[in-house]
């Protein structure tokens, strides 16, 4: 329980964070409606729907990179993950509290994006509703897991998307499948294994990650 | 001695390829390569599992060596792993007369393996050397074992749907010849990679021993 209590604590810093400053979701939301519109453009006149379902998971994954990237953000400029690390928790918490932020800014933009992507393509259906949640959980786990390791490397910024997208080409798989297959539930089966795996291994190797 | 076991047994099997082995009755010459590609392939996954192996007993035992014995297989791993993409690749030209088809599941995860373990590099060179290094390096290692199997079944969902036809590859009926020839050049390959992971654990081990040794007598 003192566990969770942590967990929640972590999370609610960074969105009250998130309130105050207002620098990631503002930039995330335009990123997500830019790249709708660009798609616009990009697919050429007569192009089915299905290609258009394609580009929608192209637009969330490059959206999760943009809000990951800026993840560790306040950690670093102000050297608050020392003092993280040294708190009498799990380090694990720090973990599942930063990836329980970011799974509320991008459920944020989802909540923007598959209505902006409904008016502009083509309807959205339950079943890429479910995917993108699962995604969600995938992208979460993984992506704050690597954002952390990009946080501590020389390059920062520049690594994350090399590190996140060969991870991330299963997530658009299943997404995709959820999307356009006529039999989701076996893409939605995917996503959730493909969650608990990297979910599990995230957890429990995070503590390498922070840790000296 | 190692090294001449390798040169003998990489010798043997070249013999038994081109020489003994009967020639495939539907893709004639071509099918030699299958020899090289698949033992290739199998190398380089043994390769990828030995870094995650070490990476594991690092992470357990925080024995600093198991760093750079990580590393080097994966390296090993990462040479292997190109050298599949261009065998298959050329295989593929060869039997469909195409560099590259999306419908050859090992392949395509090749590919996407590629991708992950360049990026290992780009992570690792991209951190201070000590022990955080070390353990950034060796839980991206343990992802990418993970990833095999993911992966290899996320792009068998995607050929459902992404790709409705399947091409089958006509099993060639494998003679016994050809399947001594395929278990020799299998040896032979995974000697090799085994000696270059050595020689090349060796070198690195003196190349920091002899930075230790300068510092010492700078300092």
């Amino acid at each position: 329980m003192r566990y969770l209590a942590d967990v929640a604590t972590l999370a609610r810093k960074d969105l009250r964070l998130e309130l105050r400053a207002r620098d990631t979701l503002p930039a995330m939301l335009l990123f997500v409606v830019s790249t709708l519109v660009v798609f616009r453009f990009a697919l050429p006149e007569g192009a089915d729907e299905l290609a258009a379902q394609g580009l929608l998971w192209v637009a969330l994954v490059f959206t999760a990179l943009l809000g990951l990237a800026r993840a560790w953000a306040p950690e670093r400029e102000s050297g608050a993950l020392e003092g993280l690390v040294l708190a009498p928790t799990d380090r694990s918490a720090i973990w599942l509290g930063k990836s329980a932020a970011v799974f509320v800014f991008l459920a944020a933009v989802e909540l923007v994006a598959l209505p902006a992507f409904a008016v502009f393509f083509a309807p959205v259906d339950l079943s890429t509703v479910v995917g993108v949640l699962l995604a969600n959980l995938g992208i979460c786990a993984i992506g704050t897991l690597l954002a952390a390791m990009a946080a501590v490397s020389r390059t920062r910024e520049l690594i994350l998307p090399l590190l996140f997208l060969p991870l991330a080409i299963p997530l658009v798989v299943g997404g995709v499948g959820a999307s356009i297959s006529e039999e989701p539930e076996q893409f939605l089966a995917f996503l959730g294994l493909y969650d608990a795996v990297f979910a599990i291994l995230c957890w429990a190797s995070f503590e390498y990650v922070v840790s000296e | 001695m190692l090294a001449a076991l390798t040169a003998m047994l990489v010798g043997s099997s070249l013999v038994l390829v081109f020489l003994v082995a009967p020639e495939d009755a539907d893709q004639g010459l071509s099918q030699k390569i299958f020899y090289f590609h698949v033992p290739i392939a199998l190398t380089a996954y043994a390769c990828f599992g030995l870094g995650a192996y070490k990476a594991l007993l690092l992470l357990w035992r925080k024995d600093e060596r198991y760093d750079l014995e990580s590393y080097v297989a994966i390296h090993q791993g990462t040479i292997f792993g190109v050298l599949t993409l261009a065998t298959g690749s050329i295989w593929a030209k060869a039997s469909w007369g195409h560099w590259w088809l999306w419908s050859e599941n090992q392949l395509v995860l090749f590919l996407v393996l590629f991708l992950f373990y360049t990026a290992y590099f780009m992570l690792r060179f991209s951190l201070e050397e000590g022990p955080r290094r070390a353990n950034i390096s060796a839980v991206y290692a343990l992802f990418g074992i993970v990833l095999v199997p993911v992966s290899f079944l996320a792009i068998r969902l995607a050929e459902n749907v992404i790709h409705p036809t399947v091409f089958t590859r006509e099993g060639p009926q494998m003679t016994g010849t050809m399947f001594f020839t395929f278990c020799v050049a299998w040896v032979a390959i995974s000697s090799l990679a085994y000696t270059l992971y050595r020689v090349e654990l060796l070198g690195k081990r003196v190349d920091s021993n002899l930075r230790e040794l300068r510092e010492a007598l700078t300092s």
